[in-house]
């Protein structure tokens, strides 16, 4: 297991007290796994990928615990965190395409970082990175370039090349392909399938809500709803047999190609994710759970339901637990 | 019948960047949405799709060429005649966040339309009007009136923007990128609501660079490529037997849930540009470093650099124009788009370029 992620809650300080955005977060990565994590806006993925990066100050870990490699992740403390990223763990910020400042050339910006880094073998990254650029089909003049003059798909691509340049256990790639062409889509989709193949990152985090995508480049997915995980499983599974209620919905809300409105009717999901300030108790998702029931007031355990399907819902578990007649899972204590 | 017909309509941009010149965002472009009718206008970023929304509603001016609303010209529309236009023709855009003040109420927007197109409409009777429209639309009038921005959600923002175009007797609505914001779950409503307006008759010009959303609601598609329409026809037509390398080339790349994209072949991609990839690109395969070099990112690179053909060509274009007198049917010649010719019949291809 190359990551380890265990129970970890993230809150955000605000004047009417602490926003859990994160909340009670469990899941490992193998070596060589690109995990998908979706969910709607304010779901609390970006919140989580940030997290394992950098905490800013508005952010503060109320709890869990983090392993990278079998080491400690302190993502509570930004000086010991400062030695650990882009070697350790390294983050492709959400709107990369502005990530990049436009008063230096793309080269400054690499050299910059190295220099933070205190790399010695300055020449050798270099040589690597010339190789990486002709990969992905970038010239190497773009280092002589402002990212102004590079389009939103370059941009994109450099931005995930120096972001994997210290070859990261832990990339999270937050976003990358959401203002993008379908094009420049698959190209940086398949940017990053090529680079873990080719073992430059260890394992990956992509964060979207799109779908479609991680179907494409995610080996598991994992669905975050209102700060947790909803279900976690390899992308076939989730794809063609989700469990959970949430997961269905998402999945029946996305147009493919090919289907038309007279042909068939699109549904979306009814309400809105609830406020995390004051959230329910119970399973976040209830109100506007189609399959509710009495039981949906406790908080279900996000339990494997099948080996490597986790699932937070009750119904599923009553469901499997009557198959299998194995007993049912206990309730978590609701975390005040 | 009120159409919205485009006539042969181009735009040129003088680009400030550096290594800019003239940059052609239209060529030539017509076509005409009738009522009840749903065009999907797909491209990628550059390809001018946005341009074209912004001259139907005025905000930009055609370099060549002309739109006509019921058989008059748009351009000749000026004071009382362009609100009156504006009743008819109106527009909702990509970012609902930023169409709002964030300082006022959400249903400002409201106001402003009663006060600038119905001042004489009593109180009561205005609230029934905003009640129908919001109902049109799927909200529920005591969850967004009187509400800031902030405290409603995308979809409910972009659906009272749209309710707000409502309001007037809106004929064509320009719908540019509205949903790329947007959750998936809440996606579906508004597209669904678009599927609705449009059998009431509303015709809508659906701005987007996502295939399946733009397959799910039109009846006809318009690819763009370049500022110049590639292919154009009934949609089933277009995705269901696509004859433009281009956009045979868009419909692999679109991720689907069930079909991973190696499945698709990727031959397409250099007989798009009839070039064979880049150098450096073979040199990677060959030197037998990993079997798959990225073909699509060097397909992209291909395709960034014909548009720099195009801009630098303008630029030859331009600086003869100055010393020439017959600079500007030189420039007439460059806009010249490739030729269409029917396929088969409401199915339009253009020549390869």
């Amino acid at each position: 297991m190359s990551v380890n992620v265990e129970n970890l809650s993230v809150a955000y300080r605000s004047r009417k007290g602490d926003v859990t955005a994160v909340d009670n977060v469990s899941f490992s990565l193998a070596d060589g796994e690109i995990m998908g994590l979706a969910g709607e806006s304010g779901s609390g993925k970006s919140t989580l990928g940030n997290a394992l990066v950098y905490l800013d100050p508005r952010m503060k870990a109320t709890g869990g615990k983090v392993t990278v490699d079998g080491l400690d992740l302190p993502i509570g403390d930004n000086n010991a965190m400062r030695h650990r990223r882009m070697t350790d763990v390294s983050l492709v910020p959400q709107y990369a395409m502005s990530a990049l400042t436009p008063t230096r050339k793309i080269g400054r910006l690499i050299n910059d970082l190295l220099k933070s880094h205190h790399v010695k073998d300055r020449d050798e990254v270099y040589t690597e990175l010339k190789r990486r650029l002709a990969l992905i089909g970038l010239k190497e003049d773009v280092l002589n370039k402002y990212s102004f003059e590079l389009s939103g798909g370059m941009r994109q691509r450099v931005t995930i090349i120096m972001s994997s340049l210290l070859n990261p256990s832990l990339l999270i790639a937050d976003e990358v392909t959401s203002a993008l062409d379908v094009s420049s889509q698959r190209a940086v989709g398949e940017m990053l399938i090529e680079f873990r193949d080719r073992g430059y990152i260890k394992s990956a985090i992509a964060i979207t809500h799109d779908l479609s995508i991680l179907a494409q480049v995610a080996d598991s997915i994992a669905i975050m709803y209102a700060g947790r995980l909803a279900e976690r499983a390899p992308t076939s599974v989730i794809v063609d047999n989700p469990l959970h209620p949430y997961t269905q919905a998402l999945l029946n809300s996305l147009p493919e190609v090919g289907v038309r409105h007279d042909q068939a009717t699109l549904t979306g999901i009814p309400g809105r994710p609830p406020s995390l300030l004051n959230p329910p108790t119970g399973c976040r998702f209830r109100d506007r759970c189609p399959y509710a029931f009495a039981k949906c007031v406790e908080t279900p355990p996000f339990e494997e339901i099948k080996p490597g399907h986790m699932v937070a819902c009750w119904k599923v578990s009553q469901e499997h637990g009557e198959q299998a007649g194995a007993g049912q899972g206990q309730p978590v204590k609701e975390q005040v | 019948m009120t159409t919205l017909k485009v006539d042969q309509v181009s735009k040129l941009f003088r680009s400030t960047a550096r290594g800019g010149g003239l940059t052609p965002a239209l060529r030539k472009v017509s076509f005409e949405i009738k009522p009840g009718e749903v065009i999907s206008l797909i491209g990628e970023s550059g390809s001018g799709k946005s341009t074209i929304g912004k001259i139907l509603l005025r905000l930009m001016k055609p370099t060549s060429g002309t739109v006509t609303f019921d058989g008059k010209d748009i351009a000749s529309y000026s004071g009382r005649g362009l609100k009156e236009y504006y009743r008819h023709v109106q527009g909702v855009f990509q970012d609902p966040f930023s169409s709002y003040n964030p300082i006022y109420r959400a249903d400002r927007v409201y106001d402003l339309v009663r006060s600038s197109y119905f001042p004489q409409v009593g109180d009561k009777e205005w609230d029934n009007k905003v009640e129908a429209v919001l109902d049109a639309v799927a909200l529920n009038p005591a969850d967004v009136l009187g509400k800031y921005p902030h405290q409603l959600s995308g979809g409910q923002q972009q659906r009272l923007l749209i309710a707000r175009a409502l309001l007037l007797d809106v004929k064509v609505l320009v719908a540019d990128e509205i949903i790329s914001m947007l959750d998936a779950s809440t996606r579906v409503d508004v597209l669904n609501l678009l599927v609705k307006l449009k059998r009431q008759g509303l015709a809508i010009l659906f701005v987007t660079h996502d295939l399946s959303l733009g397959n799910y609601v039109s009846d006809r598609t318009i690819i763009l490529r370049h500022g110049a329409i590639v292919e154009m026809g009934a949609t089933e037509r277009i995705f269901g037997n696509p004859q433009h390398e281009y956009t045979k080339m868009l419909l692999t790349a679109v991720p689907e849930l069930h079909k991973k994209w190696a499945h698709e072949p990727l031959a397409a991609v250099s007989a798009v540009n009839g070039a064979t990839p880049g150098a450096m690109s073979t040199d990677v395969i060959s030197n037998g470093d990993g079997a798959a070099a990225l073909h699509h990112a060097t397909l992209l690179d291909e395709l960034t650099h014909t548009e720099q053909v195009i801009k630098r060509d303008f630029r030859a274009v331009f600086s003869t124009s100055r010393a020439a007198s017959s600079g500007k049917s030189q420039i007439a010649v460059a806009l010249e788009p490739p030729a269409l010719h029917e396929f088969e019949p409401d199915h339009l291809v253009a020549e390869p370029e």
